[in-house]
């Protein structure tokens, strides 16, 4: 193998380094936990992702939980229903909003209880229409349980 | 003829005034009874104030107890459970805003959180879980078994939705709270997004009683 070759190698994997980096077009906003107490073995990360190209989160994990979803909860008339997603559609430019009342990514089967201030990393994975993966890390930060979010309402 | 007349329009007459008093007495009975609370009467219906005999339905600190215990306090009861992300702990959240809205009156009111999920939902995750909102809240927790009757019972629909793990599963379920007057009477049926505020008018509405 002589140095032309390798060279060669080097920059075509140096282009798609760079290919795949362009693709990093999502980016997140204010990510947050509700803190849990002992025992409790479940809770929700919420957060706005936006996105210049449309894309889809397809899946997500968390080292404090055995199990990570993404969920919507619907209100029905006076009944709350709960749903797994396979797929969370981000369109460009349109920010989703995952947030009480609405989408939100459920931690379950919880490792340890999520103490308030704490950062939990989430690793989120994307998918868009071409295939093409993105991945990104979160620190969603816990806030109380017991006190409620201000609203985002912009 | 002229008085056929005079009597047809005596009639007509007459019965356009009983119709009006008729009117205005449904209307003014109306806006009073729409005026004293801003969620809707359950009139028709009651739980009763005792579980179904075998729910074996205990507090967070594992006593049994019946609804009859908490006679002579406002009660708002409604249903969920803690793995809940987000309804549950709102309702739990309006209920500490109304706790600190009715001030001194608080202590005439108790707030029971009644778990649909006893199975994951255990004596000590309701004791850390429910009065981490406030002290003075009660979770309760029925027999894993009794959980169809009961929410039969109370008309709470709910509804187990498998998860990706046997322990991952969710619920649906309904969110009403219900409010009990100090006699034990069954009073109102509190939508979710009614707001703290109006909460706690209608609670010193039953408290007033």
């Amino acid at each position: 193998m002589n140095t032309k070759l390798i060279s060669a190698l080097f920059a075509t994997f140096a282009t798609l380094t760079l290919a795949s980096q362009a693709f990093a077009e999502v980016s997140v906003d204010g990510a947050w936990v509700r803190g849990t107490v002992a025992k409790q073995t479940a809770t929700g990360a919420f957060m706005t992702l936006k996105t210049a190209k449309a894309t889809q989160l397809i899946s997500a994990a968390s080292p404090v939980a055995e199990v990570v979803e993404v969920h919507e909860m619907v209100m029905d008339g006076n009944m709350m229903k709960m749903r797994a997603l396979p797929k969370l559609d981000i369109p460009a430019n349109t920010p989703v909003e995952l947030k009480p009342g609405s989408y939100h990514i459920m931690l379950m089967s919880l490792k340890k209880p999520l103490v308030d201030g704490e950062k939990v990393p989430l690793t989120l994975h994307f998918e868009n229409a071409a295939k093409q993966k993105e991945t990104l890390e979160v620190n969603a930060v816990v806030r109380p349980m017991t006190q409620m979010p201000m609203q985002h309402n912009h | 003829m002229r008085q056929k007349l005079f009597v047809a329009i005596a009639i007509a007459a007459g019965v356009t005034l009983v119709v009006l008093l008729a009117l205005v007495y449904r209307q003014v009975v109306t806006t009073s009874e729409a005026l004293v609370f801003k969620s809707p009467i359950v009139a028709t219906q009651d739980f009763g104030q005792r579980w179904l005999p075998d729910a074996g339905v205990t507090d967070h600190l594992g006593k049994p107890r019946q609804l009859e215990d908490f006679r002579g306090k406002v009660v708002l009861l409604f249903f969920g459970y803690t793995q809940c992300p987000d309804v549950c702990p709102t309702a739990l959240y309006r209920a500490t805003q109304v706790m600190s809205l009715l001030g001194p009156q608080a202590d005439q009111v108790q707030i029971l959180f009644m778990s649909l999920d006893p199975q994951r939902d255990t004596q000590e995750l309701l004791a850390n879980y429910v009065p981490a909102f406030d002290s003075r809240f009660v979770g309760l927790r029925p027999k894993p078994e009794a959980v169809p009757e009961l929410a039969k019972q109370f008309r709470v629909f709910y509804r187990i939705n498998p998860g990706s793990t046997p322990s991952t599963y969710t619920l649906d379920h309904g969110v009403t709270t219900y409010a009990y007057d100090p006699s034990g009477k069954l009073r109102l049926a509190i939508g979710h997004s009614t707001s703290a505020e109006d909460v706690t008018a209608d609670i010193k509405t039953l408290l007033s009683l």
